[in-house]
């Protein structure tokens, strides 16, 4: 039986893939960044898992205005790095599991969730990034990944409930296929951010230090936290959040079993425009 | 009966909301065309030529031409797609953004490393520090 091991959450500013790609990584202001990440990347070689479910939000990249699907899971048996307009990151290829994506989407979908299904698509930094902060730089990414979009670009995503929920889904999807596959979820995006307008550039670490305490603490009271909060508090862009819970749903604690440990977290600002979180939580049953 | 729309009151925010993404749908995937290339060499080598082809209203062809960023976003343009004009430019997301706020760019980029803009009096429209 597959289940699932731990969860990671991490932004996914795309100033930190450029960062990486050219070589950047040492000068003054990204230090503090990439620090944040060296336990994780230790951590990851210590617990590599069989594969990862990444949930993640496209920016205009493999989904333009034609097609805007709420839920959309990657199926295919590979997924190539993007070109956004600087040319495609200098990154791996995106080996997919092809069995168990079609394995969830077809358990989520009886479970009431109607997710897209997508055979072919180009991923962008939302998926690429979080591989280059917890894997490095390596030749291939070190297993495969379903990855899993979420529309977060036109207002409204799903709400933070329906996602806390649909990560419980996941899990019941995961735990039913046969194969002893370890899988990591990880819940991509945020912090604090706001791209656009004369509001650009808005942080609030009070909001985004409280978010990371009750999604530890208190996931189920934090998932009711309504759209508007998120975009007032933690600017339009910050709605990225919502993903996390998707994750976190998806633990053993939220399903009946154990507390998760809190194996590591991070916070700083700033990176580009953003405030950059991350966290990882171990499961425990 | 109309949407509820509560983000409404939220300073300096346009929220790419159904009726903006209608409004913007030709402005957005003008952007969208610039991911190839060929389409970038050609919209460089003539503006407004290459505008003309697209079903965009002339407000939002002039906005483009200006880069006013704010003025396209009124226009229904969401800020991923209008990336694409910036990355056209050469222009990275940190100058982009910051050009809609009426700082310099070292100003802007000042502020981020001082840890950003406060939420203090950012919530609502008229609201006092």
């Amino acid at each position: 039986m597959a289940r699932i091991t731990a969860s990671v959450y991490t932004s996914h500013v795309p100033a930190i893939g450029a960062a990486i790609d050219h070589g950047k990584t040492g000068e003054p202001y990204w230090q503090p960044v990439f620090r944040g990440y060296e336990f994780s990347k230790q951590w990851m070689k210590q617990n590599r898992p069989d594969l990862v479910f990444l949930v993640y939000n496209d920016h205009a990249t493999a989904f333009s205005l034609e097609l805007i699907p709420t839920f959309a899971i990657g199926t295919a048996a590979a997924f190539t790095p993007a070109d956004e307009g600087y040319g495609a990151r200098p990154v791996p290829t995106v080996i997919g599991h092809p069995e168990l994506a079609s394995h969830i989407a077809q358990s989520v979908i009886q479970d009431d969730f109607d997710l897209t299904i997508v055979n072919r698509m180009d991923v962008d930094h939302g998926l690429t990034v979080p591989l280059s902060l917890m894997c490095g730089q390596p030749e291939a990414w070190p297993c495969p990944v379903i990855p899993f979009a979420v529309n977060v670009v036109q207002y409204p995503p799903p709400s933070g409930r329906r996602c806390f929920m649909l990560g419980q889904a996941i899990r019941r999807a995961v735990e039913s296929y046969d194969e002893p596959l370890r899988v990591q979820i990880w819940g991509t995006g945020g912090m604090s951010h706001q791209l656009q307008g004369p509001r650009a550039g808005l942080i609030n670490k009070a909001f985004d230090n409280a978010f990371l305490d009750r999604l530890i603490a208190d996931p189920e009271g934090l998932s009711k936290m309504p759209h508007i909060d998120y975009v007032r508090e933690a600017g339009s862009e910050g709605i990225e959040l919502v993903m996390w819970l998707i994750a976190r749903g998806a633990m053993a604690d939220v399903n009946g079993g154990a507390r998760p440990t809190v194996r590591h977290r991070f916070y700083h600002v700033p990176a580009s425009n953003t405030a950059v979180g991350h966290l990882i939580l171990e499961n425990n049953g | 009966m109309a949407l509820h729309k509560p983000y409404l009151d939220i300073p300096g925010t346009t929220i790419f909301d159904a009726e903006q993404s209608r409004k913007g749908y030709h402005l957005n995937q003008f952007c969208m065309s610039l991911m190839k290339a060929e389409n970038r060499a050609r919209f460089k080598a003539n503006e407004r030529a290459y505008l003309d082809e697209w079903a965009m209203t002339e407000e939002q062809k002039q906005a483009v031409l200006a880069r006013d960023l704010n003025w396209c976003m009124r226009l229904g343009g969401n800020i991923y797609f209008l990336a694409k004009i910036g990355a056209t430019d050469g222009k990275s997301f940190q100058q982009m953004a910051g050009s809609m706020t009426g700082m310099s760019e070292q100003e802007y980029r000042d502020m981020m490393i001082n840890g950003g803009r406060s939420i203090e009096g950012n919530r609502y429209v008229g609201e006092t520090k």
